[in-house]
């Protein structure tokens, strides 16, 4: 039997809204998914440790404080550096499309998801996307 | 009504459901959008034992279900008071300008992330964060140049600070000193809500004990002080934002004010000498109906509460005052014009509801901070209503509907099981403790998203009538990422020119009255006088008092 795909739902930054990290993480659990949620204000530090610590295929970022493009660059760096690179990161937020096609353009991002994406969209991109080897 | 009258409209009734019945309705579902189920007609059988002179009276009387002024607003309008804030204190400055100069009557001060969460904004957790969501405010200099050319005495100034409320109080009472003003001719609100920021909005620093101990501070002071002053802003804004219904907004609201006056006489207040002083902020989401018994509903139990409960005698005490911003997340990215309309259905509902203030959504909202264009639009849109629509001619024009009075009993039902529920918990503190609000909220948050995915509900642009085609056309506000660089500039210059043993001198007096029980506020305002960065207040109480920790769940 093939195994779970594990997610680290993470919340950087000093804002506290974790509604849509709350919803993302109980769905993508409902879908089957390992999830990890770090709770808020924690710096990318700590979520890099975090994602190494619990061995996850994918890091979710919910950013809607408008440092996006200070947060997504430096959490790709520190996984780089930490030898993780191949933890793929996502994320979702008040992300205007602009910073969107700027942060996968520039690598920094695999895919993000903005307001009315729907779980079923986000389950099916993670599934297509993780490569459970 | 007479037996015989109600006798006949309940056979009236019967025979006109047996004929209704036959027609087949459309394949929806009839709720609120808080998933209240709805009847298809209310008639005066739904009304139950209403009585009038006890559910209603008049307006400006108790219960104040009516509204809290007896002519509402053919003596004055409610405040048009739009939340703005961005970058430095001196850009924030120039669009509070243009909004004076547009008509606006009041401010509303939204602060940037590391002000809201006590970090000066050269801190590294900063990093990224200043200037975004709101203005940079590391000190007094910073709320001097915010205000400048804005006379304190002339503008009422709301405040979007919770944890580090006392600081920014402080620095706003001393600014209207530097202009001359007393502190007992300042008029405003500081939101200093810590509860909801437990339970909701998730921006605390210091556990609740101290956090509660500030804000009877907060009371005792204004109390002698500032006495038109608003000392806190009970939030339900945030509650519904995260995800609750709207009856979980209005009895964890109304619990949460409940905990603030148990509090106040806890630390020896006299009920009457502060309740006067709290004011309420509340959500006005796009169901209609369901928002203005929810309004009427929260006056009510107030008004009883605080009366029959906490036996409070002055009437200032029994009255509900309320600040409205629209639902934030009603607003989609989709489409965004379409949210100019959400926001003028909310706004009316705000209206019908009696609100003393209101913030209009720009329609741009969900993808980033407002334009001025965008603000224009939805300033515009509260003039239309009071202007144009003639809303404003009649108090409570709903009242009487056998609708909105049922759904108002119902709403006042509901949240009377919740208040049981609270307190079978052991009170508000202990319930966050047990993370009971925030499960609540969160099951609600899920179940929404589900019926919205579902398309058991619809969202106009969202999940139905969808442009796949669509290009976004509207300009967004964008922050110079300079901005950053210029106020840790500007702090760290700051920190070299003041005078740098009376900082520690001011410092070391709010340590020994934070270990001690005397009222910390005039510490907090003699470092704020000495240019003691905000950063530096909240190390120097964070070292006393310790930080809240979250048990994260989902």
């Amino acid at each position: 039997m093939a195994r779970k795909i594990r997610v680290l739902v993470a919340k950087p930054g000093l804002d506290g809204h974790d509604r849509g990290a709350r919803v993302i993480a109980r769905g993508l659990r409902d879908a089957g998914m390992e999830v990890v949620y770090t709770g808020l204000h924690q710096t990318p530090e700590q979520i890099v440790e975090a994602a190494i610590q619990e061995d996850v295929d994918v890091v979710g970022l919910s950013i809607l404080s408008g440092a996006h493009m200070t947060l997504f660059p430096r959490i790709y760096d520190l996984l780089k550096e930490n030898g993780a690179e191949d933890i793929m990161v996502m994320g979702g937020g008040t992300i205007p499309e602009a910073d969107v096609k700027a942060l996968i353009e520039g690598g920094w991002a695999a895919q993000i998801f903005t307001p009315g994406a729907t779980l079923e969209s986000i389950v099916d991109w993670i599934n297509t996307n993780v490569n459970l080897n | 009504m007479t037996q015989k009258k109600l006798d006949e409209i309940k056979a009236a009734g019967e025979n006109w459901r047996a004929k209704r019945s036959k027609l087949k309705d459309r394949d929806a579902r009839f709720e609120t959008v808080s998933a209240l189920p709805v009847n298809d007609i209310y008639t005066p059988e739904d009304l139950g034992a209403f009585d009038y002179m006890k559910d209603l009276g008049f307006p400006g009387e108790y219960p104040y279900t009516r509204g809290v002024q007896s002519n509402m607003y053919r003596g004055r309008l409610w405040t048009m008071r739009q939340f703005a804030g961005f970058g430095t204190a001196s850009e924030s400055n120039e669009r509070y300008k243009f909004l004076l100069a547009r008509g606006q009557t009041g401010l509303s001060v939204a602060f940037d992330m590391p002000t809201i969460m006590g970090y000066d904004s050269d801190h590294p957790r900063s990093l990224g964060e200043v200037g975004r969501v709101g203005v940079a405010i590391d000190s007094l200099a910073d709320m001097e140049t915010l205000f400048d050319g804005i006379p304190l005495d002339k503008v009422s100034t709301s405040m979007t600070t919770n944890a580090p409320a006392s600081i920014l109080w402080c620095m706003y009472l001393a600014t209207g000193e530097k202009q001359g003003v007393p502190s007992d001719k300042l008029t405003g609100t500081i939101q200093n809500d810590i509860l909801k920021e437990y339970i909701a909005q998730k921006s605390w620093i210091f556990p609740p004990h101290p956090s509660m101990r500030l804000i009877t501070d907060i009371f005792a002071y204004a109390n002698k002080h500032v006495p038109k002053w608003n000392s806190v802003s009970i939030s339900g804004y945030h509650i519904r934002e995260a995800g609750s219904t709207a009856v979980q907004e209005l009895a964890f609201t109304l619990a949460d004010g409940f905990a603030y006056v148990e509090a106040g006489i806890e630390a020896g207040l006299n009920v009457d000498d502060f309740a006067p002083r709290l004011s309420f902020f509340f959500n006005s989401h796009i169901d209609f109906f369901e928002e203005i018994a929810k309004y009427r509903a929260a006056r009510r139990i107030w008004a009883r509460r605080m009366k029959e409960k906490y036996g409070a005698k002055n009437p200032k005490s029994w009255m509900l005052r309320f600040h409205t911003q629209t639902a934030g997340c009603s607003l989609t990215a989709q489409q965004p014009e379409n949210n100019i309309v959400r926001t003028a259905y909310e706004a009316m509902a705000a209206v019908l509801g009696g609100t003393q203030s209101l913030h209009t959504n720009s329609m741009d909202e969900v993808l980033a901070l407002p334009t001025e264009k965008s603000v224009q639009i939805a300033l515009r849109t509260q003039q239309i209503i009071a202007y144009e629509t003639g809303a404003a001619n009649v108090i409570d024009p709903l009242a009487g509907s056998y609708f909105v009075e049922a759904l108002t009993d119902q709403m006042e039902a509901e949240a009377e099981k919740y208040f049981e529920e609270i307190e079978r918990r052991g009170g508000v503190l202990a319930a966050i403790d047990q993370n009971y609000f925030q499960q609540e909220i969160a099951d609600a948050a899920y179940q929404y998203q589900r019926a919205i995915d579902k398309k058991e509900r619809y969202q106009v642009g969202v999940n139905e009538f969808v442009d796949t085609s669509e290009e976004l056309d509207i300009d967004l506000l964008t922050i110079d990422p300079e901005i950053e660089r210029k106020q840790v500039e500007s702090v760290q210059k700051l920190r070299r020119e003041r005078d740098n043993n009376k900082v520690q001198d001011t410092l070391d007096r709010l340590r020994v009255a934070a270990r001690g029980s005397e009222n910390m506020i005039p510490c907090i305002l003699e470092c704020v006088r000495a240019y003691t960065t905000q950063g530096e207040i909240v190390q120097a109480l964070r070292e006393i008092f310790g930080e809240y920790k979250e048990k994260p769940t989902f």
